[in-house]
C-alpha cells in the first residue's frame, strides 16, 4: 500500500554558508494494508523524520514514496491535501497535539469539515461514534483538552486521527509520554481498533518493547539508514545487525535476575566488539 | 471568558471607566464643554481654578477645561491613527514572517530590527516638513516606526504555535494554510496584540504631545501638548496650569497600562494567592530510640499554598535508606516521588512546605527543622544531587570546568589548582574520552549523554554518603542510557554510597536497586527488597504496574493474508 | 568571535546606509519652498532658481543623494541653510552636551534599575509591589511633564536649582552639575521604572531555571548562585532593555533640552524642524543612527561574550 523507495531528506544548514544536515540517507521500506510496521530508532536515527516525510511535513530530497500506486513527492499541495482522507497521524505530545482553546468537539469536527465531506449535524453524530471508538464519555464533548489526563488526551489525538476513516496512520512515538499503566491500555486501543476497522499503522518508537508489542515487521533505524529490516520476532529476539544488538541489550529488564544476566551478556558483547 | 475574569479586578475595573469618560467626553466635547475652545477673555489671563473658568484660564484667557475636551479629540485621533498603521502593518508581516519563514521573514526582520535602531522622536522632527507639517501624518509615520513591537509579538507567537503539533496535525487534516492560520494561529495571538495595542495607545498619545509641545502641530487645534507648551511659557505666572493636561494624559496612559496588564494576568495566570497561609508549627519527631539507618523518613508531608491553606502533594511518607544501599523510588508522574527526594535536599519549588509532624533525620540529625545555612553545609558536601535533565541544569554561561571547579572550591576548600586536576581526574572516571576538551567546553558544545557524565562528576565530587538521583536516565538514548547505570554502579561501590533513586522505569529498577518503594497519590504503598518485590509483589498497585510492562509480550506475526 | 564581530559591523554599515539613504529621499523630497523661504516673497523667479541651483536643488533627487553621500563618508555633512555654519561642526558643538545628559542618564537607570530589579525579584514582597506601581507610574508620566513639575517645585517655589541654561563642565562643574541634576532626574524616573520592571523579569526567569537547583543542590552559597551565576544569565535580557532605554532617552532628550533650555543635539533639531533646515535634520538623524548601531554593536560583542551560545545563534 505505501512504498518508500531510496528516500533522502536533508535539513538546510542555519546560515548560507553552513552544509545541510542529511537526516536520512537512501531508506526504503514498504507497508502492507492492515499491517504495523515498527520503525524503532534512537535520538537522531532520522525515525520522526521518515514520518514527517510521508505526512508531506518535511520536503523530501530524492526517492520516491508510492501510496496506492499515487507519488506522494512532488505532488501538487492541493491534491496532497485531499490524502489526507487517507493517511493521518498521532503525535507523541498529548499536550501539544491539540489546541488547547478548541472543545474537543471543534477538535474532531475539523478534520470532517475540512475535508467537506459532511454537514455539522452529520459531522456530531460521527464525532460520537468516534468517542465509543476510542472510550470516551459522550460528555466529553464540550469539554477543553486541559481538562483530560495524558492517556484521554492520546484518546482525542486518536479519535481525531480515525475520523475520516483513514488507511494508514503515522504513530509517532503516541504512548512515549505516557505512564507505565496508561501506556499499556492505549496500545491495547492501538490493537484492536486495527482489528476492528483494518487501519494500517506506521509505529515510530524509540522503545524496542513497545514495538515489538504492536508490530508485526520492525525497522530498525542508525544515524538515517535502516540497519536491519524484518519480522518482529526475528528482530527483536534474533538481531543479526551489531547496532540492532547493542540496542537490545541496553534495554534493561524488569526483573533483577535475567537484567543481572543481560547486563553480563552486553559487557561481553562490548568487549568483543572492542577487540573486533 | 477573559472579559469576566477582568471585570473582576478592581483597577482594571477603574481604569476601563475612566478610560471611557475620557473618550465620551472628547467625542461629546462640544456638547459637554461649558466655553468654546477658542473664545478669548482678556480677565481671565492665567485665571485660578473655579474663577468662572472651571479650571482656570490660559495664557490667552481662554477655557482650560473646555480646551481639555476638545484637545482630547485631537490626542486620541492621532493615538488611534498611529495605532491602527502599526497594527495593521505589524500583525501582517508578523503573520507572513512567522508563518511562511525563510527569506520573506529574512526580509521582514531586517526591517524591523532598521526601525527600531531609529530615534523615532528624531526622525519626526526630521521628517515633520517633508509630511507636510501635519501631526497626523506624523503620527502615520509613527506608527510604521511603532510596527516592529506588534511584528515582532505576533512572529515568535506565530513562530511558538507553527512548532505546536497540532498546527501539523492540522495541516495533515487538510486544512489550508488561510485556515490554520485563522482557526489555530490568530486565536493564540489575539490576546498579547490586545495587550500589547494598550502600551502602543499610551506611547503614541505621549509622544504626540511631545511633538505638540516641541511647537510641532497646528496651532489653532488644540491638543494636550500644545497646552502644555502654552502652560510652559506661562510658568512663572501660573504654576497650576501645568497639572491639567499634564493629569490627563498621565491618567489617560496609566489608564491604557492598568487595563492591558489585567488582561495580561487573566491571561497569564500569574494572580497569586494573596498572601501565603502561615504555615503550621512542626510538630516536634520524637527521636527513635533505634540505630538511625543513614537516612530516616518519617510522616514527610509536602504541601504547596493554595487559595484555601495547603494543597498536599506528599501525604505522610516513612521511608529508611541505609548506609551503602541503593534505594529506588518508583511511581508515575504525580506520585511525589521528586517531591519526597527533593524535600532530602531540602530543594523544593518555591511555596513547597514541610507540614506536621514531617521528619527527615540524616545521620542523626533532623534536617526539616534545621536551618538554611546549615542545610547548606550538608548539600555537596554530604548529599548529593543527579538531575534529570542534562542538558537545562548546566549553566549556559559558564564552561564546564568552571561548573566543577566552582562547587569544588566552595565544599573542600582546594585551592584553585587543586580542584582544577581534581575535576580533570573526575570527568575522567565518569568516562569523558577527551577529559581536558569537555573541561573547556560550554554546555551547548556537548552532547546529553556527556553532559549527564559531567553532571554526575559533580554529584560525586563532594563524595557525599547519600546520592539523590532524580530520573538520572529518562532523558538519554537505551544505549547511553545503560552506559549510565553502569558508571553509576561502579561510582556507587566504589564510594560506598547509599543513593535514592527516583524512576519510573522498573527496568532501571531491576538493574540497579537493592530495595524498592512503590509510590501512588502521595503514598508509599508498598516497601520491599528488590528481588521479592518483582517475584510476589503484595499491593494491587504494584501488581498492576508490573503487569503492564511489555518485557514479555509476545510480537505479532507477519501478515499472510491480505484481508480483502 | 571576530568573524562574529565582522558580520555585524558589515549588517551596521548597510543599516547605516538604507536608513540615510530612506531619510535623504523623504527630507529632500518635500524642498520646493526652500528658495522661497531663504529669499523672502519678493525673490524673482531668477533669484529662486539661482538660489536653488546653489543648494543643488536643481538636480534630481538621487544625483543630490549622490553628492551627499559622496561627501558624508568624507566627514562633510554639508551646511546650514540657514545659520551657513557647517552641519558636522553644528553637531559636534552640541552632541557632547546631549551624550553628557544621556550617558548619565542611562548609567544611573542602569545601575538603579538592576539594584532594584533584582531586589524585587529575590525579596518579592512589598518592594515587588512598589516596582510594579512604579513602572505603570513611570510610564504614563511624560518625562517633559515630569521636567515642568520639577521646575516648578525646585526652581519656581524652591529656587534651589536653576530651571535654564547649561555651563560647560570645563567653566565650572559645580554649575555644570547643578544644571544637569533636574533634566537627569526626568530622564531618570520613566527609563528606571520600566527598566527596573523587566530586569526583575529577567532575574526571576532565571532563578527558575534548573540549573539554580542543581548549583544549590552543589552547595554554592545563595549569593554566588544570585550575583555569579542568575545575573551573568539575565544580563543578556538586560543589556537589551538599556540599549533601547538608550535610543529611548535620545529622542527624550530634545524635549528635556527644550524644558531646560539646553544647547544640546534638541534645541538643535526643534530649531531646525522648525525652520526646515534639512541639511542640518539630515546630519543629525545619520549621527544618531550611527550612535545607536555602535551602541547596539557593542550590546551584542558583550551579549555574546557573557553567553557564548548567542554567538552560534
Amino acid at each position: 500500500m505505501l512504498e518508500a523507495r531510496n528516500v533522502v531528506v536533508e535539513y538546510a544548514g542555519r546560515g548560507w554558508r553552513s552544509n545541510g544536515f542529511r537526516a536520512l540517507h537512501d531508506v526504503s521500506f514498504d507497508i502492507k494494508p492492515h499491517e504495523t510496521l515498527g520503525l524503532v530508532g534512537e535520538s537522531g536515527s532520522g525515525k520522526t523524520t521518515i514520518g514527517r516525510a510521508i505526512l508531506g511535513l518535511v520536503p523530501v530530497g530524492s526517492g520516491s514514496i508510492r501510496f496506492d500506486g499515487r507519488e506522494l513527492i512532488g505532488m501538487p499541495r492541493r491534491e496532497r491535501r485531499r490524502l489526507s482522507d487517507d493517511i493521518q497521524v498521532v503525535f507523541q505530545d498529548p499536550y501539544s497535539s491539540l489546541n488547547p482553546s478548541m472543545t474537543v468537539e471543534d477538535i474532531l469536527v475539523e478534520p470532517l469539515v475540512a475535508r467537506r465531506t459532511v454537514d455539522r449535524r452529520q459531522a456530531s453524530v460521527r464525532v460520537r461514534t468516534l468517542l465509543d471508538q476510542v472510550g470516551l464519555p459522550h460528555d466529553a464533548v464540550h469539554r477543553l483538552p486541559r481538562e483530560f489526563s495524558g492517556g484521554q488526551r492520546q484518546r482525542i489525538a486518536i479519535a481525531r486521527a480515525l475520523a475520516l476513516r483513514p488507511k494508514l496512520i503515522v504513530c509517532d512515538e503516541p504512548v512515549s509520554a505516557l505512564d507505565l499503566s496508561t501506556q499499556a491500555r492505549v496500545l491495547d486501543l492501538f490493537i484492536s481498533i486495527q482489528e476492528e476497522t483494518g487501519v494500517a499503522y506506521l509505529f515510530i518508537s524509540h522503545d524496542l518493547a513497545v514495538v515489538r508489542h504492536i508490530s508485526h515487521r520492525v525497522a530498525v533505524l542508525y544515524r538515517g539508514d535502516i540497519v536491519e529490516y524484518g519480522d518482529a520476532l526475528d528482530v527483536t529476539e534474533r538481531p543479526d545487525h551489531p547496532y540492532t544488538k547493542r540496542l537490545l541489550m541496553a534495554a534493561p529488564i524488569p526483573d533483577p535476575d535475567r537484567q543481572a544476566a543481560r547486563r553480563q551478556e552486553r559487557r561481553d558483547l562490548l568487549a568483543s566488539e572492542a577487540i573486533a | 471568558m477573559t472579559a469576566r475574569k477582568v471585570f473582576r479586578n478592581p483597577l482594571a475595573v477603574a481604569a476601563l471607566v475612566i478610560l471611557l469618560v475620557i473618550v465620551l467626553a472628547s467625542i461629546f466635547a462640544p456638547l459637554v464643554a461649558p466655553h468654546s475652545p477658542t473664545a478669548l477673555r482678556l480677565d481671565k489671563i492665567n485665571a485660578g481654578p473655579g474663577s468662572g473658568y472651571l479650571l482656570g484660564g490660559d495664557g490667552a484667557g481662554r477655557d482650560i477645561f473646555s480646551r481639555l475636551l476638545y484637545a482630547g479629540r485631537n490626542t486620541l485621533t492621532g493615538a488611534v491613527i498611529a495605532l491602527s498603521v502599526a497594527l495593521v502593518l505589524g500583525v501582517v508581516s508578523g503573520l507572513l514572517s512567522g508563518y511562511y519563514g525563510g527569506l520573506l521573514d529574512g526580509v521582514l526582520g531586517w526591517g524591523a530590527n532598521l526601525l527600531m535602531a531609529l530615534p523615532t522622536m528624531i526622525v519626526l522632527l526630521a521628517l515633520f516638513q517633508a509630511l507636510g507639517s501635519s501631526i497626523y501624518l506624523a503620527m502615520v509615520a509613527f506608527g510604521v516606526m511603532l510596527s516592529p513591537g506588534f511584528h515582532r509579538l505576533v512572529r515568535s507567537q506565530v513562530m511558538a504555535v507553527k512548532h505546536e503539533l497540532y498546527v501539523d496535525a492540522a495541516r495533515v487534516s487538510g486544512l489550508s494554510d488561510p485556515r490554520i492560520i485563522g482557526r489555530h494561529v490568530l486565536l493564540v495571538v489575539r490576546a498579547p496584540i490586545v495587550i500589547q495595542a494598550a502600551v502602543v495607545a499610551g506611547i503614541a498619545i505621549v509622544v504626540q504631545s511631545g511633538l505638540e509641545f516641541l511647537g510641532l502641530g497646528d496651532p489653532g487645534t488644540p491638543t494636550w501638548g500644545g497646552m502644555l507648551q502654552d502652560a510652559f511659557t506661562n510658568i512663572y505666572t501660573s504654576r497650576v496650569a501645568i497639572w491639567w493636561p499634564g493629569l490627563t494624559i498621565a491618567l489617560t496612559v496609566a489608564s491604557l497600562v492598568l487595563l492591558g496588564n489585567a488582561i495580561r494576568d487573566v491571561i497569564q495566570r500569574t494572580e497569586r494567592p494573596r498572601k501565603p497561609p502561615k504555615p503550621p508549627e512542626l510538630v516536634p519527631a520524637t527521636p527513635d530510640a533505634d540505630e538511625l539507618p543513614l537516612l530516616r523518613i518519617t510522616n514527610l508531608t509536602v504541601g504547596y499554598p493554595s487559595s484555601d491553606g495547603y494543597r498536599e502533594v506528599v501525604h505522610g511518607v516513612d521511608l529508611d535508606v541505609r548506609h551503602g544501599e541503593v534505594m529506588g523510588l518508583v511511581g508515575e508522574s504525580g506520585s511525589g516521588k521528586t517531591q519526597t527526594a527533593f524535600s532530602v535536599l531540602g530543594l523544593l519549588s518555591p511555596g513547597g512546605t514541610l507540614l506536621g509532624r514531617s521528619s527527615i533525620a540524616f545521620d542523626g540529625t533532623e534536617l526539616a527543622r534545621l536551618p538554611e545555612s546549615e542545610r547548606r553545609s550538608l548539600r555537596g558536601r554530604r548529599i548529593g544531587y543527579i538531575p534529570q535533565e542534562p542538558m537545562s541544569n548546566l549553566d549556559p554561561c559558564f564552561r564546564v570546568g568552571e561548573q566543577l571547579v566552582e562547587p569544588l572550591r566552595a565544599v573542600s576548600g582546594l585551592s584553585k589548582q587543586a580542584a582544577v586536576a581534581e575535576a580533570l581526574h573526575l570527568l575522567e572516571r565518569v568516562g569523558i574520552p577527551d577529559p581536558r576538551r569537555t573541561f573547556a567546553a560550554y554546555p551547548h558544545e556537548i552532547s546529553g549523554g556527556m553532559a549527564q557524565r559531567v553532571l554526575i562528576a559533580g554529584a560525586v565530587s563532594g563524595k557525599p554518603d547519600l546520592l539523590i538521583a532524580d530520573e538520572p536516565t529518562t532523558a538519554l538514548d537505551v544505549t547511553v542510557q545503560a552506559d549510565v547505570l553502569e558508571l553509576l554502579r561502579g561510582l556507587q561501590t566504589e564510594f560506598g554510597m547509599a543513593m535514592l533513586l527516583v524512576t519510573h522505569n522498573f527496568g532501571v529498577v531491576a538493574d540497579i536497586c537493592d530495595r524498592v518503594a512503590v509510590m501512588q497519590d502521595g503514598r508509599i504503598v508498598e516497601v520491599n527488597d528488590v528481588r521479592p518485590l518483582f517475584a510476589s509483589p503484595q499491593h494491587p498497585y504494584t501488581q498492576t504496574l508490573l503487569g503492564s510492562t511489555l518485557e514479555d509480550s509476545t510480537p505479532r506475526t507477519r501478515l499472510e493474508v491480505n484481508h480483502a | 568571535m571576530f568573524g562574529f564581530i565582522g558580520r555585524r559591523l558589515v549588517a551596521c554599515l548597510v543599516l547605516v546606509a538604507v536608513i540615510a539613504g530612506i531619510t535623504f529621499l523623504l527630507a529632500f523630497s518635500g524642498t520646493s519652498n526652500v528658495a522661497r523661504n531663504l529669499l523672502g516673497e519678493s525673490a524673482t523667479p531668477d533669484q529662486l532658481a539661482a538660489k536653488n541651483a546653489e543648494l543643488g536643488l536643481d538636480q534630481p533627487l538621487l544625483a543630490q543623494l549622490g553628492t551627499w553621500a559622496g561627501h558624508a563618508v568624507r566627514g562633510d555633512l554639508g551646511i546650514s541653510w540657514f545659520t551657513n555654519e557647517p552641519v558636522a561642526q553644528a553637531i559636534a558643538n552640541r552632541l557632547p552636551v546631549t551624550l553628557s545628559m544621556v550617558v548619565l542618564a542611562v548609567s544611573l537607570t542602569a545601575l538603579i534599575s538592576v539594584g532594584l530589579g533584582v531586589a524585587a525579584a529575590v525579596r518579592g514582597g512589598w518592594l515587588d509591589r512598589v516596582i510594579q506601581v512604579l513602572s505603570v507610574a513611570g510610564f504614563a508620566l511624560p518625562n517633559f511633564w515630569v521636567a515642568l513639575v520639577l521646575v516648578v517645585f525646585f526652581s519656581v517655589t524652591l529656587g534651589v536649582l536653576p530651571a535654564t541654561g547649561y555651563v560647560r563642565l570645563s567653566e565650572s562643574p559645580g554649575s555644570w552639575a547643578a544644571a544637569l541634576v533636574l533634566p537627569v532626574v526626568s530622564l531618570v524616573i520613566g527609563s528606571t521604572a520600566s527598566a527596573a520592571q523587566q530586569v526583575r523579569g529577567a532575574v526571576i526567569d532565571v532563578l527558575r531555571q534548573d540549573f539554580v537547583r542543581t548549583l544549590r543542590a552543589r552547595g554554592i552559597s545563595p549569593r554566588s548562585v544570585l550575583f555569579r551565576h542568575a545575573l551573568r544569565n539575565a544580563a543578556i535580557p538586560a543589556l537589551t532593555v538599556l540599549s533601547l532605554q538608550f535610543i529611548a532617552l535620545l529622542g527624550g532628550a530634545v524635549v528635556i533640552e527644550k524644558v531646560f533650555a539646553i544647547p544640546g543635539l534638541g534645541t538643535l533639531t526643534v530649531n531646525a524642524a522648525l525652520q526646515g533646515d534639512v541639511p542640518v535634520l539630515m546630519g543629525v538623524v545619520v549621527t544618531l543612527v550611527v550612535l545607536v548601531v555602535i551602541v547596539n554593536l557593542v550590546i551584542d560583542v558583550v551579549s555574546g561574550w557573557v553567553n557564548p551560545k548567542v554567538r552560534v545563534q
